[in-house]
């Protein structure tokens, strides 16, 4: 147990102490002892730049699970965000949530949750360990989402985002678990090194897909986005946190952190860059048409997230060219460290504005909006540089991100792998027009909120700046946002140069570190022209925004996918209900042919696969004159009852049967049974006889039985099964009888002759102790039913 | 000899499991009592039915036939013999409550599945 471990394991810890601090210190909000552990982490992580860590404490060491911390350029940079954000987002709540009204203690509690299991996420190095985690981060935003339980859409959107993630989760544990079977371990290091002797393996590509699964389902990637915007209805302090900053990229995490595994395989490269484009294009253009300030940042954190991983999928083309001099390929991953920096601060304080402004307002719908620059200047700036940083615009830190993102792309076009001739122009013309798309929901952003008329009595509350306390946070993200901006290098070397060096391992020779200088003019390039391509284009589309809006009308509502999770989700319900109702009568007989049709289809089946039946007259006694005349009555008793109109005629002939069965036990020489089968015929004939008494509307039963065809194909079945199981068992007796040992020992070893008897109680007498303890509970049992009775009205 | 046997328990189980199939109560414990009779008859007749004399020493003879089955259908016997009339002091008491001995009368509906 290193302080690593206790580093991960304290937010859990302090969760267990937050509803006592909460119940004992009321005067204070509990906000205010929570936000002192994310900045101790973070100054604890910041120790750590620079330096790579492992340490393992033994959790299941004969499954090769342990909690095994493993810190590098990606673990830490993920870490400090987390802690980073973290403070800055509870500092946010401590003004955002009400004292008096909100129920504090579940926040914090699920906050903190999060927190850990993010740090867990991204700290460990046994896939199970990260597993756990990843689950738990599922669970506490399941929790956080529908932090207003009260609220139905809430809940929906809990129900929602814990269906898909969860498919996602588990289907990565299949994955992990097939990474196991082919390289014997969980460890991820281990793992990679265990890459090369792999690659061909017929598991390979199963695993690489269900991984992405995980991955695409956490990070929102199409088409499993739809959970994103309706995770909006929590707390925006928790959007802020888990739907901007952390843990939406968890799943590039794991694309990143599994690069080393699957990147050289093309099926790595396609799926990742495609669905990372995909996503980006149609979250942008999804984006402009929303109405709420919150639903226009979810979509834009669907598209941005998309922009990371498909630049994710790109850098993975860089493995393919050996030599790192000029491999132009490593920029791509450049840029998607450096966008998802600059993502995690702009969006953040992006969020924090949108919560502000529902806080001074009352609403967050654009329409309702309107000309709020006045009133609220220092948000207002805020909005400015978050929008135009995420729009691309200089001298924000997303100029430089977007300018490399288009650098990547153009790339592409000169690759000469895969095939990606024909289709690389594909690759920079949808990156530009995302782009263009982007553009216009950032200034949609701003200026719908902030400039134009104001519409005061459309708001709930006259709107005035935020309470300096909340404005901190986003002040901070604010100007991070400006500082990477001008100062990129402040990031480059600390923690982009190491990120990208544990993302591509492989490409380092030893003694050499990533090229990963920002510069910040880069002269009258490709990407500029793009740039300014973007920001023309844009503004006319802002411009003409009111013209052209009705063109997504068109799309039909039918095809949304939200419309198509809905439907399979009420669908899957329906089905199986109706499913169960078909074969769930309530009618006895009904599952008494089930049972029966299962018994002659598997035995039956069993027996004509695998040869089973056969027959000999080999050993098996002759026919006697008795046997047969015995044989025959018998039968004619059993067909009697089957035939029989009244139910007397049907107990007698049961009773001829048994007697039968005596004679027949005469016959075979077996005078106990026989002696038993006989008493006990006469008191079940009785019993029968004593029931059929009290049962009076047997006048309505004296009628013949309907003959149903399908009763008796079933009962043929069943019998015709047993016979011939019966003769084939007979034909092939493998061993002989032990009763060789019966005979001989009856009289020297129990003292008794009558061999039966002294298996009965001797040799086999525990047999016989329960079933005398079987007879006692039946009797109990009689005797319970006939007295024990309930009073009239009284329910069981 | 036991091909014959096999034959008419095969019967029996056939008579048995068109009775279990039916609607009314009685006629689904006959079947059950038709079941055992036919289960004891088979454990006998996949005993052997070779000739010898009965299990007794006292006999004094060359060969006897298998104790063991017996001993194991007498348990058999004692057993659906208890099961067996447990099962008609039920059928007759649900009669008496419920007033039907039609299984399908019996089955639960909707509100008390």
């Amino acid at each position: 147990m290193t302080l690593l471990h206790a580093a991960i394991i304290s937010p859990f810890l302090l969760a267990i102490l937050i509803p006592f601090l909460y119940k004992y210190f009321r005067s204070v909000h509990t906000g205010w002892f929570v936000l002192i552990l994310p900045i101790v982490l973070f100054v604890y992580f910041l120790g750590f730049i620079g330096e790579t860590v492992q340490s393992t404490v033994n959790w299941i060491p004969s499954l090769g699970i342990n909690f095994t911390v493993y810190v590098d350029g990606l673990s830490l940079l993920f870490a400090l965000l987390i802690t980073g954000i973290g403070s800055l987002v509870v500092l946010y709540s401590i003004y955002y949530l009400s004292k008096e009204k909100e129920k504090l203690n579940h926040f914090y509690v699920y906050l903190l949750m999060f927190m850990g299991a993010m740090l867990g996420v991204v700290l460990s190095d046994n896939v199970i360990v990260l597993y756990t985690f990843w689950e738990f981060t599922s669970l506490s935003s399941f929790l956080l989402i529908g932090y207003w339980y009260h609220r139905e859409k809430s809940r929906y959107g809990a129900l929602k985002s814990m269906m898909i993630t969860v498919f996602g989760g588990l289907s990565m544990l299949g994955g992990f678990v097939l990474l196991y079977l082919m390289t014997g371990t969980f460890s991820i290091r281990e793992m990679i090194e265990a890459v090369p002797g792999i690659m061909t393996h017929q598991l390979f590509i199963p695993a690489l897909v269900l991984v992405l699964l995980g991955a695409f389902t956490k990070s929102a990637q199409f088409p499993f986005y739809i959970w994103l915007p309706d995770a909006m209805e929590a707390p925006t302090p928790v959007s802020a946190y888990l739907h901007s900053a952390t843990m939406v990229k968890a799943g590039i995490y794991l694309v990143a952190r599994f690069s080393p595994v699957f990147a050289m395989t093309a099926e790595w490269f396609w799926l990742v860059s495609i669905f990372g484009l995909i996503t980006l294009f149609w979250g942008s253009i999804n984006a402009v048409k929303q109405t709420d300030l919150k639903a226009i940042l979810a979509f834009s954190t669907v598209s941005q997230l998309g922009l990371i991983m498909s630049l994710l999928g790109l850098g993975s083309a860089a493995l393919h060219y050996d030599s790192l001099d000029d491999n132009f390929y490593t920029i791509a991953t450049v840029a998607a460290i450096f966008h998802l920096i600059n993502h995690a601060t702009f969006k953040g304080s992006l969020f924090m504005v949108a919560g502000i402004v529902d806080h001074e307002t009352g609403t967050r719908d654009i329409r309702k909006l309107g000309g709020l620059m006045s009133f609220m200047p220092i948000t207002f700036t805020i909005a400015v540089i978050g929008a135009f940083s995420m729009a691309g615009l200089p001298p924000f830190n997303g100029f430089l991100s977007k300018e490399m993102f288009f650098t990547g792309m153009i790339n592409v076009t000169k690759m000469d792998i895969f095939n990606m001739e024909t289709w690389s122009l594909l690759f920079p013309v949808l990156a530009w027009i995302a782009s263009i798309f982007t553009f216009l929901y950032s200034m949609v952003l701003v200026f719908k909120t902030f400039t134009g008329p104001v519409q005061l009595e459309k708001l709930e509350r006259k709107p005035h700046e935020a309470p300096l306390g909340m404005l901190i946070s986003p002040i901070i993200l604010g100007s991070l946002v400006v500082i990477f901006g001008f100062f990129p290098n402040l990031l480059s070397y600390t923690l982009i140069e190491p990120a990208v060096e544990s993302i591509m391992p492989s490409l380092l020779p030893a003694g050499k570190n990533f090229e990963v200088h920002i510069t910040f003019w880069h002269g009258f390039t490709p990407e500029l022209m793009m740039t300014i391509g973007v920001i023309a284009l844009g503004a006319i589309g802002y411009l003409t925004l009111g013209k052209w809006r009705k063109v997504y009308d068109l799309f039909p509502k039918k095809l949304a996918l939200n419309k198509f999770y809905d439907a399979s989700l009420s669908g899957m319900e329906r089905h199986s209900n109706t499913f169960t109702r078909f074969y769930m009568t309530g009618f006895i007989r009904d599952y008494l042919a089930y049972i029966f049709v299962f018994l002659i289809v598997i035995t039956g089946g069993t027996m004509v696969i695998k040869g089973g039946f056969s027959f000999t007259l080999d050993g098996t006694a002759e026919i006697g004159i008795y046997e047969a005349v015995l044989a025959f009555a018998m039968v004619l008793g059993t067909f009697t009852i089957l035939f029989s109109k009244s139910r007397l005629t049907a107990i007698i002939a049961l009773g001829s049967v048994g007697y039968s069965l005596a004679l027949f036990f005469v016959l075979f020489r077996a005078p106990d049974l026989a002696l038993t089968q006989l008493v006990i015929e006469t008191v079940s004939v009785a019993l029968f006889l004593l029931c059929f008494y009290f049962l009076p509307s047997f006048k309505k039963r004296e009628k013949k039985l309907s003959f149903r065809l399908v009763n008796f194909l079933i009962s043929f079945g069943v019998g015709l099964v047993v016979t011939l199981v019966a003769i084939s068992a007979n034909s092939n007796r493998v061993s002989e009888t032990i009763s060789s040992f019966f005979i001989e020992n009856s009289y020297t070893e129990a003292g008794g002759k009558n061999m039966v008897n002294v298996i009965l109680v001797d040799f086999r007498g525990f047999d016989t102790l329960f079933e005398i303890t079987v007879l006692t509970i039946a009797a109990l049992g009689i005797y319970a039913m006939v007295k024990l009775r309930m009073a009239k009205g009284e329910e069981g | 000899m036991e091909i014959l046997m096999a034959i008419v328990s095969g019967l029996l189980f056939m008579a048995a499991t068109y009775l279990m199939l039916s609607k009314s109560l009685l006629r689904i414990i006959i079947g059950t009592g038709l079941l055992s009779h036919g289960a004891h008859l088979l454990i006998l007749t996949m005993g052997g039915l070779k000739k010898g004399a009965a299990p007794l020493l006292g006999e004094e003879a060359s060969s006897y036939v298998d104790p063991l089955p017996q001993a194991l259908i007498l348990t058999a016997i004692v057993i659906s013999f208890g099961v067996t009339s447990f099962l008609l002091v039920l059928a007759y008491r649900a009669y008496q409550e419920l007033g039907s001995d039609d299984m399908d009368q019996l089955r639960g509906n909707d509100h008390n599945e």
